[in-house]
């Protein structure tokens, strides 16, 4: 089946418009980033590092910033180890129960995030949670859970279990038997779903604009209401340093297995 | 060996069994605590004030507002689901049909986009189509237009940036669903003689028909409940169900109403999977998050 060369040529256009329409805009804000104007023009006028030195310079950027990464990390090693945890379950039970629990854990994909948003927000201010640190790692816990779960979830369903109970069989406990056969095998899939609970830590918006403030306000919260104003060149500076900083990680997380890892 | 280990004493199997429920549990505790929980509770709220009501969900349907609302958002997730599936069809099907490297390259330009922060990409778009955007000064360069386009703070610029940023969802479960059909498949439809538009139209399509329900699926969904863009780029004046619930809260502090429309948006998005669910199993769906 060997459609002619011009229907050929004319899907082949579609879809390298449909790709530079997916990348392009991603792409734009870096040379807007190193523009010397105020106000937007593309292509730049002149070269400038101003929104990076106002960026780097603002202590209220700086604080966000730090929020930001605070509540990213804690909530990796936070989510890694419980969503490691809960995806050996998942593979390795049969229980009809454990499927009921498997769905519960993808829960986050699926209830639209406002409304976990808002009712987060009504139960933090009844416990005193709303713009602490915890609160804010636990919500991001939550959303990062199901991506850990998939991600390992993959990876399990390709290792060959009877590789850790013949080590269990000559003598090993189960917890070494898993840390010593298993996991080195399945930890491409392990540093994947850890990279994605980041990325989607720092990308988080919706919950932390109802859940973050005062002392604990995340980068993200800060650029919405930034944006919802005037539009700062400044966050054309922190947009590419976000993009260039999820494009390393995508491309480590990636490149260190499988590439159905990553999709998941 | 291995069946040696797994003996399946009874005793041993619950023990087993027992011991993954542990597993799962921590889990399971922190995503019942923060979603079910306060999900719960907000039902709970919606139908309680002072002893039981549906003075909340009477509004809904009686004042034109909410009604508005209602169905310019599933308006707007149809247009985005439909210009998604027509956008991301070709797409998958060139990366199944072209090999390496191309397939590689063409899916890192999708999922790239993927992992960037939808607030980054909202704010591109923002700097793209304002009045004195980008493709406005584009546009007036080439001569074509003497008065900027309104291309953004209305519903065009809100759809034009939601179908980017849900654009991946369509195409990541079209990619996987296309690349599960056998290529000999194709080439025995085409050596028994059928062109290249009826293998087309009665082998290939049908076949990637799973991939397409569950990519219309999680878009729909995703766009039913979405709240950065229209916030950012809709205007103040496409006011989507999500940012009736937001303001329900933070300007007039109307619980009861926030929650009694949160409720309804999720139920609508549960029947939905509910019902996909039946002809695909979610996980098929989920999967590709």
């Amino acid at each position: 089946m060997k459609p002619g060369l011009l229907p050929r040529l004319a899907l082949i256009s579609v879809v390298g418009l449909v790709l530079a329409y997916l990348i392009l805009p991603v792409l734009i804000i870096v040379p807007i980033s190193f523009s010397d104007a105020r106000f937007l023009r593309f292509p730049p006028t002149g070269f400038s590092l101003r929104w990076y030195v106002e960026y780097f310079g603002s202590r209220n950027w700086m604080d966000a910033t730090g929020v930001s990464l605070a509540i990213a990390i804690l909530t990796v090693l936070v989510a890694t180890p419980l969503g490691v945890a809960a995806a050996y379950a998942i593979t390795t039970s049969r229980h009809p129960l454990m499927r009921a629990i498997h769905l519960v854990l993808m829960l986050p994909l699926i209830v639209p995030i406002i409304i976990v948003a808002i009712g987060i927000f009504f139960v933090y201010s009844r416990l005193g949670l709303v713009a602490t640190l915890p609160g804010l790692v636990l919500a991001n816990v939550m959303l990062g859970l199901p991506y850990v779960i998939t991600a390992v979830a993959a990876g399990l369903q390709r290792f060959d279990p009877v590789q850790e109970m013949v080590a269990r069989s000559l003598g090993m406990n189960r917890l070494r038997a898993f840390l010593v056969v298993t996991l080195p095998q399945i930890k491409a899939s392990v540093v994947a779903g850890a990279v994605f609970a980041f990325i989607s830590a720092i990308d988080e918006t919706i919950i932390a604009l109802f859940v973050s403030g005062g002392q604990y306000q995340t980068l993200t919260k800060r650029m919405f209401t930034a944006l919802r104003d005037e539009i700062d060149p400044t966050i054309a500076a922190i947009s590419t340093l976000m993009t260039a900083a999820s494009f390393m990680l995508v491309l480590i997380a990636t490149s260190r297995g499988n590439r159905r890892d990553a999709q998941g | 060996m291995a069946a040696g280990v797994s003996d399946p004493s009874l005793r041993h199997r619950r023990r087993e069994q027992g011991l993954m429920f542990l597993l799962a549990s921590p889990a399971l505790v922190v995503v019942l605590a923060l979603v079910v929980v306060p999900v719960g509770w907000l039902m709970g709220q919606s139908v309680f004030d002072h002893g039981f009501t549906l003075e909340n969900y009477r509004r809904i349907f009686v004042e034109p507002i909410y009604w508005r609302s209602f169905s310019l958002t599933f308006r707007f997730a149809f247009e985005v689901t439909v210009l998604a599936l027509l956008l991301g069809y070709p797409v998958a099907y060139v990366a199944t049909a072209v090999g390496r490297p191309w397939d590689i390259l063409i899916m890192s330009l999708v999922i790239l986009p993927f992992w960037t922060s939808v607030l980054v990409r909202a704010y591109a778009w923002l700097v793209l189509l304002q009045r004195t955007g980008v493709v406005n000064h584009l546009l007036a360069d080439l001569g074509l237009i003497d008065e900027p386009l309104a291309l953004v703070h209305n519903e065009l610029g809100t759809v034009i940036a939601t179908v980017h940023i849900l654009l991946p969802f369509m195409v990541l479960p079209l990619y996987s669903a296309m690349q599960k059909i056998p290529r000999d498949l194709l080439q025995a439809s085409a050596s028994l003689g059928c062109g290249p538009w009826p293998t087309f139209v009665r082998v290939f399509l049908p076949l990637s028909l799973p991939g397409v329900l569950a990519g219309l699926t999680l878009v729909f969904v995703l766009a039913l409940g979405f709240y950065i863009t229209p916030e950012l780029l809709g205007g103040g004046r496409t006011i989507m169900v999500s940012m009736v619930v937001s303001r329900n809260v933070e300007l007039y502090d109307q619980w009861g109403a926030a929650s009694a429309v949160g409720v309804i948006l999720l139920a609508c998005v549960l029947a939905i999977f509910v019902v996909v669910g039946r002809a695909l199993p979610l996980d098929r769906v989920l999967g590709h998050r």
